[in-house]
């Protein structure tokens, strides 16, 4: 199943081409059937599905965690199905953002650590990170809480801060997965107003929520069940 | 379209940020830092406390045996056969010897209930404790590092001559009642009185002759049966000289048969201090290897649960951009640090239980400026081979599966 030609264009951030993903068994299940659709560089794009669908793979492999078993991924014009571990690891670290709904800040350092975090593996010296860090920690409305520990936060501030770790990279592509999952609704309004604007100063962001309500607010959203894509309001990619 | 990323956009962790993340851990977890790092405390502690006594006792163990033992040298009899081996210029003959101090002739002489030593001409009826009678050279009495509590020792002019002189030891005279000597008191001895010329306060060898009545040996030779005595020689000698006296003594003493003499040496200082400090620090070491072991597998026990409980941090580093080998050094060089503060805190133990130990007995604490700077080495090691199985572990952990939920 494929969801749109895959294109190799300027604009493309992320070019997918029958990416799949099959864990060996016994028995092999295929998380993730092959999957073609392209993302241009500043869309919004909501990617649903039920619990189990295989939106997480498809996260994890949109984001190099995990390889794919076949197909072709062209992130921001490099293709990465088939680099190796340390050439994985680079475009991680100079490419790629997450935000994840368990935050995964690291506990015991303060905001500007966790934030300065997101600089650490594309060698930027300590004072440089100190500066970027503290201007997007501006950004984000938690300049006042830059010396606390993460542990002491309430969950949406630890959202800001992991979108904030983010933003500090500067990432060509920028995964958010179940971003506002563990939040309540007022937050959880914050947190997708902070995306949407992030979306409108050009970032490239891709959503991926079982909430149709969260999904409804992306211009562009695909869905996914049993491991198959489909697109539901196509804009720039269409369902064969 | 490119193949590969770009050679500038590489995954970095500089050596001062990998340091300072792993001081963070570090710092930020102290009581965690401090547990894990008790097995190695411990071990380095005792490391340096056994070493550290192990040279403490060792001063100790060199000044005694130096000072007394190891200054003695005894000559005699190989192969008994009733005849009497030795010469009768027994203290000359040796004193000649370069590192002789004193050298003499002594023997026991046998009581058949005959001599009865007393201070009267009369014969005391019943039974009276005896006092034993030794033939001793003056050489042999000097050699015996006697304190004169009155009068003097006897001489080669009595000792030639046969002279009827006597000393008595401290408690000999106690029992007969002696207590000075300038009214010339005599001793009887089956009889034949001996002028008592000296009273021995203390002898640092040859305790038996505080107990006794000692004669010149020609005295005794002339008027008792000392045909099957045992005679032996005592000799002092200068420190180090001990070795080489018990060989040339016997050569020195019967050059036509030296075989027939036998030289009883203390052994070798040098060579049982090596032995003692041996046999001691070869448990104290063991003793201090399995602290280490056990200490070795506590920090990789704690750090195996460590890197359990962090593994959304380590899939985090990971998505982040850190390479398998950020990972490894990372929890390596955390467990290094951590070796290294467990490895001064060691050494700090170690200090407090040697002075501790020392300080009680009185002794002068003493410990190698070495065995503190391998303390820290020892615990950086204990601590980064410790570590780098769970590193390795750590490293393969798949960040997919970590950051889910």
């Amino acid at each position: 199943m494929t969801v749109a030609a895959a294109s190799t264009a300027d604009t493309d951030v992320v070019v997918v081409d029958g990416l799949t993903k099959t864990f060996p068994g016994p028995p092999a299940v295929t998380a993730l059937h092959p999957c073609t659709f392209s993302i241009r560089r500043g869309d919004y794009t909501a990617i649903t599905g039920a619990s189990g669908s295989g939106k997480t793979t498809l996260l994890s492999l949109l984001g190099l965690l995990d390889t794919p078993s076949a197909g072709r991924y062209l992130l921001d014009g490099i293709d990465v199905a088939g680099l190796d571990d340390r050439e994985r690891s680079a475009v991680r670290a100079h490419r790629i953002g997450f935000v994840f709904q368990a935050f995964h800040l690291v506990g015991y350092r303060t905001v500007i650590d966790n934030v300065e975090l997101g600089l650490l593996y594309q060698g930027v010296p300590k004072g440089q990170r100190q500066r970027r860090a503290l201007d997007v920690i501006e950004q984000v409305g938690l300049s006042h809480r830059r010396h606390a520990r993460c542990t002491t936060l309430s969950g949406g501030e630890k959202q800001r801060v992991a979108i904030a770790r983010t933003l500090v990279r500067d990432p060509a592509l920028v995964l958010c997965d179940e971003p506002t999952g563990n939040l309540d609704s007022t937050t959880t309004q914050q947190i997708l107003e902070l995306l949407d604007s992030l979306h409108r100063s050009g970032m490239t962001i891709v959503v991926i929520t079982h909430d149709p309500v969260i999904a409804a607010g992306a211009p562009r959203q695909l869905t996914i069940s049993d491991g198959v894509l489909t697109e539901r309001q196509p804009t720039h990619a269409t369902q064969h | 379209m490119r193949r590969n990323t770009d050679a500038t956009q590489r995954s970095i962790l500089r050596i001062r940020d990998a340091l300072a993340e792993a001081l963070s851990v570090i710092a930020q977890r102290p009581v965690r830092t401090l547990l894990t790092a008790l097995g190695t405390i411990l071990g380095v502690g005792a490391f340096v406390t056994t070493t550290g006594l192990a040279e403490t006792a060792r001063a100790q163990v060199s000044s005694r045996f130096d000072a007394l033992r190891a200054t003695e040298v005894r000559v005699q009899d190989a192969a008994p056969d009733g005849t009497n081996p030795f010469p009768v210029d027994v203290d000359e003959r040796l004193e000649q010897l370069n590192g002789v101090n004193h050298a003499g002739l002594t023997f026991a002489i046998p009581d058949n209930g005959t001599i009865q030593a007393r201070n009267t001409a009369t014969r005391p009826t019943g039974t009276t404790t005896p006092i034993p009678v030794i033939a001793a050279t003056p050489g042999a009495i000097d050699a015996s590092l006697p304190t004169m509590a009155a009068g003097r020792n006897y001489d080669q002019w009595h000792q030639q001559r046969g002279e009827h002189v006597a000393l008595l030891g401290r408690v000999a005279a106690d029992q007969l009642g002696i207590t000075r000597i300038d009214h010339q008191p005599v001793v009887f001895l089956a009889d034949t009185p001996y002028t008592i010329i000296g009273i021995l306060d203390d002898v640092r060898r040859n305790p038996d002759l505080l107990l006794a009545i000692t004669i010149p040996t020609t005295s005794a030779d002339a008027q008792f049966d000392t045909r099957s005595v045992e005679r032996n020689v005592i000799i002092d000698t200068a420190p180090g000289a001990a070795q080489l006296i018990g060989t040339q003594a016997p050569l020195a003493l019967r050059p036509q048969q030296p075989e027939r003499l036998q030289s009883l040496v203390p052994p070798d200082p040098k060579t049982l201090r090596n032995q003692v400090e041996g046999d001691v620090q070869s448990l104290f070491y063991a003793l201090s290897a399995l602290a280490l072991l056990i200490g070795a597998v506590a920090i990789t026990n704690a750090t195996l649960l460590n890197i359990i409980e962090r593994r959304p941090e380590i899939g985090l580093r990971r998505a982040l951009g850190a390479r398998r080998t950020h990972i490894t050094a990372q929890i390596t060089l955390e467990a290094a640090l951590t070796g290294i503060i467990a490895g001064t805190i060691g050494a700090i133990l170690g200090i407090a239980a040697v002075t501790a130990v020392a300080v009680t007995r009185t002794w002068t604490p003493t410990i190698a400026p070495a065995v503190l700077l391998a303390a820290p080495l020892i615990g950086v090691l204990t601590g980064a081979l410790a570590g780098l199985i769970p590193a390795l572990k750590a490293s393969r952990t798949p960040p997919a599966d970590t950051l889910r939920g």
